[in-house]
């Protein structure tokens, strides 16, 4: 009897088994599809581009063939490392408190403003600093650029640690402060040792997240075609120095432009390479 | 299994060792206290788990707890190194006199009270990144000890209390988490004996591991009962019987009874203490 009227029935079931996983495939294609497209275009347009000098150069003048980024490259590492010195204590020294301090009330507020704050667009980021540090010191400088990037690491960094934070299981918090271990060095010895791993992922996505943000910089760090000496004064940037050339009317910039992209982007898949690899190792022992 | 509970001879060899050496030692004459207990209650926010309970710990002995779950011996000993005030909104009335001071006296310091009253927990917590020697040494390293002939003697002297050193010994740098569960809890009982504590709580020591993991454990604990005051939460009613001198019995946050454990577990003065070992509830 289950098989006489079950025919029809369980080929209705297997046509819609079979819709539903058609369907989830389909859209796991379109969220891997741009990734693929961006990359093959930044790969055909820009890999040409990249050649030693490219690397070593500065820009040439218009007209000039070849030329590099090389200070661009440099100065993206600097305004990141500046952005890691104001984004990473603060971020990670907040995550801390969120989750190893704060009462239940003053939490909520910390933690609806740290979303808030990683939903403001990043341009605000620029216009904020442009007030309170180029205007006041009447230059575009790296240390301007620096600080737009760090404030945006603060809120990524405070969320990240302090979920991983969480993670670590309250016995060893106990298990430490049961030895007479005083509350602070139970955190910093104990609980930030265990979710290092964690922490230090976090920093890195924050890094990867920041690393190709143009418009913070636009009008803080500001550009600069030549090295950089003093980080008092403008700086190069790779996002600025492929905004400026993208925007060029000639072909030659264009194509330094998608080198740089191709850069930019190739940089930020080692760290997600790295994040990922963090993370294996994570899973593979406690935390 | 009702009324052998207490010459447990008959359920396996471990527990015939120790019921017949419990026999041959005869409950101590009541030495000095280690905790003098006064009308402790303790809420939880609104919830009170601990009934005004009155009892006198004794020194240089093993007090097991016994109850069943949600009596409020865990809390009970928790408020004697002052562990229970990590969980937020807890409030304690009532007195308690460790060695006659005050252990919740203005100017007291819990994480001194916690060095001088060590703690064992129900799950095997060793610090996940570090190894054997480190697990030991944290809790001296951590309060400032780093003369290294002092750190050295100290391991190698927690892990034979502990009765892991000839079972770790060459593998000292090799991470606490790498051991069975057995020795990882041996491994904590090491760690908090290396401060060198006056006292050792045990929460429910064994309730996670398997006998022979657990034989080993009751081995040390008697052990170990000469030079330390010993109270240990169990929900083993045999064990309680095995390697106490005293047993206290708490029920819904009261303490119903307390005596010495050859007389509570044979002759409860309490019904509810009687209906509790006999299996009648719990």
């Amino acid at each position: 009897m289950i098989k006489a009227s079950g025919g029809d029935r369980h080929r209705w079931r297997k046509f819609k088994s079979g819709l539903a996983s058609t369907l989830s495939f389909s859209s796991a294609l379109l969220v891997i599809a741009p990734l693929a497209l961006v990359f093959f275009h930044l790969v055909i347009s820009g890999a040409t581009s990249v050649n030693w000098d490219f690397f070593t150069h500065l820009p040439a003048p218009v007209g000039e063939k070849g030329g590099g980024m090389a200070n661009a490259i440099v100065g993206t590492l600097e305004l990141l490392a500046l952005a890691s010195l104001v984004g990473v204590p603060i971020g990670v020294l907040g995550g801390v408190y969120l989750a190893e301090y704060g009462s239940a009330r003053i939490n909520w507020g910390l933690r609806f403003v740290a979303d808030v704050l990683n939903g403001v667009p990043s341009i605000t980021w620029g216009v904020v600093v442009y007030g309170l540090v180029v205007l006041r010191f009447k230059s575009f400088s790296a240390y301007a650029g620096g600080l737009a990037l760090g404030l945006m690491m603060i809120p990524l960094i405070m969320r990240t640690t302090e979920e991983v934070l969480l993670l670590v299981p309250n016995g060893y918090r106990e298990a430490s402060l049961a030895l007479g271990i005083a509350r602070w060095k139970t955190i910093v010895h104990i609980v930030m040792k265990t979710a290092s791993k964690g922490i230090v992922t976090g920093i890195l996505l924050a890094l990867a997240r920041i690393a190709g943000e143009t418009a913070p910089l636009l009008f803080t760090a500001f550009g600069n075609r030549f090295w950089n000496h003093d980080l008092a004064e403008p700086i190069a940037a790779l996002p600025l120095q492929i905004f400026a050339y993208a925007i060029s009317p000639y072909d030659d910039w264009h194509r330094q432009a998608w080198a740089g992209a191709l850069i930019l982007v190739v940089g930020i898949f080692f760290i997600n390479v790295l994040v990922r690899f963090l993370t294996r190792e994570r899973t593979a022992t406690v935390l | 299994m009702v009324k052998t509970m207490a010459f447990p001879e008959s359920t396996s060899s471990t527990s015939a060792k120790t019921g017949s050496a419990l026999l041959e030692t005869p409950a101590r004459t009541s030495p000095p206290a280690a905790f003098a207990v006064k009308n402790l209650s303790i809420w939880y926010g609104e919830k009170q788990a601990i009934r005004n309970v009155s009892i006198d710990i004794p020194s240089k002995a093993i007090t097991a707890i016994i109850g069943p779950s949600g009596c409020g011996k865990s809390t009970f000993l928790r408020c004697l190194n002052r562990m229970h005030e990590l969980v937020p909104r807890t409030r304690i009335e009532g007195d308690i006199r460790f060695y006659g001071e005050d252990l919740y006296g203005g100017g007291v310091d819990p994480a001194v009270v916690r060095r001088r009253v060590g703690m064992v927990f129900q799950k095997s917590n060793p610090f996940p990144t570090m190894s054997i020697e480190d697990n030991v040494l944290v809790g001296l390293r951590l309060n400032g000890v780093r003369d290294r002939r002092v750190l050295n003697q100290r391991l190698e002297q927690s892990l034979r209390m502990a009765a892991l050193w000839d079972e770790v010994k060459h593998d000292l740098k090799k991470p606490g988490m790498s051991i069975s569960g057995g020795q990882q809890q041996r491994l904590c009982i090491a760690r908090a004996l290396a401060v060198e504590p006056e006292v050792l709580l045990m929460d429910e020591p064994c309730s996670a591991l398997d006998p022979i993991a657990t034989a080993k454990i009751e081995e040390l604990i008697r052990e170990l009962r000469d030079k330390y005051t010993i109270v240990i939460v169990t929900h083993n009613m045999q064990q309680a019987s095995r390697v106490s001198d005293k047993t206290a019995f708490f029920y819904v946050g009261e303490l119903i009874e307390f005596g010495d454990t050859t007389q509570l577990f044979n002759r409860p003065r309490e019904r509810q203490t009687e209906d509790y070992i006999t299996g009648r509830f719990g």
